[in-house]
């Protein structure tokens, strides 16, 4: 009962970051509200036991990644956003193809609920953060190696793209 | 006890809300955002995932093996894949703001037939 109360809250919370990060129209206003979302995103996590999930999401995502857009907003000096016509296939296309995989995916998890099981608030040693460290250095040892080399030519991109052109 | 689908449907309406914002916005930093967005919400289907897995393991088919954890594995992959995205793509949006002094995604379209 208090999981499915909290699931609730949270979600709300959620889906109405999402809302407002679409219906802004100042790009500081949606970021701020993707925060929102980031950070019950971050509660929901710890509903399903991923303690240590939770905390990346709290320190990468709404820490650093959002530190780093609120940044380029203001060094931009980025004003609300212009009205113009936009792209006409995103709006013919685009827009009908997303409604129909919406109304798809929510029809098949309504009516498959039942086969699907639910989810229960995890024991204290699932997302722990050594059963995932000892995953992460043992079973996959070459993608976390590979991740890093990509960080790397990411921070290289960066300062290539950022550098002023004399 | 709340149904795996509950947590599927909330992860399905926030990517569709990305998506409507990706090809509705029209301001490069928001459209950026969305796509932040849709990568959140299919994390929140990898945790639900395995924690629906380190209970139901009896459900897998028999000769499958299966790590619940590996789902936590895979969402601090993703992460490190965004932080990475993010700094190139922000990298490319000021570099793209120097040459053309807009954000609007509908001024920058020299490669537009």
């Amino acid at each position: 009962m208090v999981h499915q109360v909290l699931f609730i809250v949270f979600g709300l919370i959620c889906v109405a970051g999402a809302i407002n990060l679409l219906l802004q129209r100042h790009p500081i206003n949606s970021a701020l509200s993707l925060v929102v979302v980031m950070a019950s995103l971050a509660l929901i996590y710890l509903l399903l036991g991923a303690e240590f999930v939770a905390a990346i999401q709290v320190i990468v995502y709404a820490g650093a990644i959002m530190v780093l857009f609120v940044f380029v907003i203001m060094l931009l000096n980025a004003g609300e956003e212009e009205r113009t016509r936009g792209s006409r296939v995103a709006l013919i296309l685009g827009v009908p193809g997303v409604i129909i995989l919406a109304a798809t995916v929510g029809w098949l998890l309504v009516t498959g609920s039942g086969q699907l099981g639910s989810v229960t608030i995890a024991s204290s040693d699932f997302g722990e953060t050594h059963a995932i460290a000892r995953l992460l250095f043992k079973d996959f040892l070459l993608p976390f190696e590979i991740t890093s080399v990509l960080i790397l030519i990411a921070i290289m991109g960066a300062v290539v793209l950022g550098k002023r052109e004399s | 006890m709340v149904p795996l689908s509950w947590y599927l449907i909330l992860s399905a309406v926030l990517f569709c809300l990305g998506v409507f914002g990706f090809l509705l916005k029209r301001n490069i930093i928001t459209i950026f955002m969305s796509i932040e967005l849709m990568l959140n919400a299919v994390n929140l289907s990898f945790v639900a995932f395995a924690n629906y897995w380190n209970t139901h393991l009896d459900k897998l088919p028999s000769g499958a093996q299966m790590v619940p954890l590996s789902g936590h594995v895979f969402v601090f992959f993703v992460m490190v894949v965004a932080a990475a995205e993010a700094a190139v793509g922000l990298a490319i949006i000021i570099s793209v703001f120097r040459t053309r002094e807009t954000l609007n995604v509908d001024r920058v379209n020299l490669l537009k037939l």
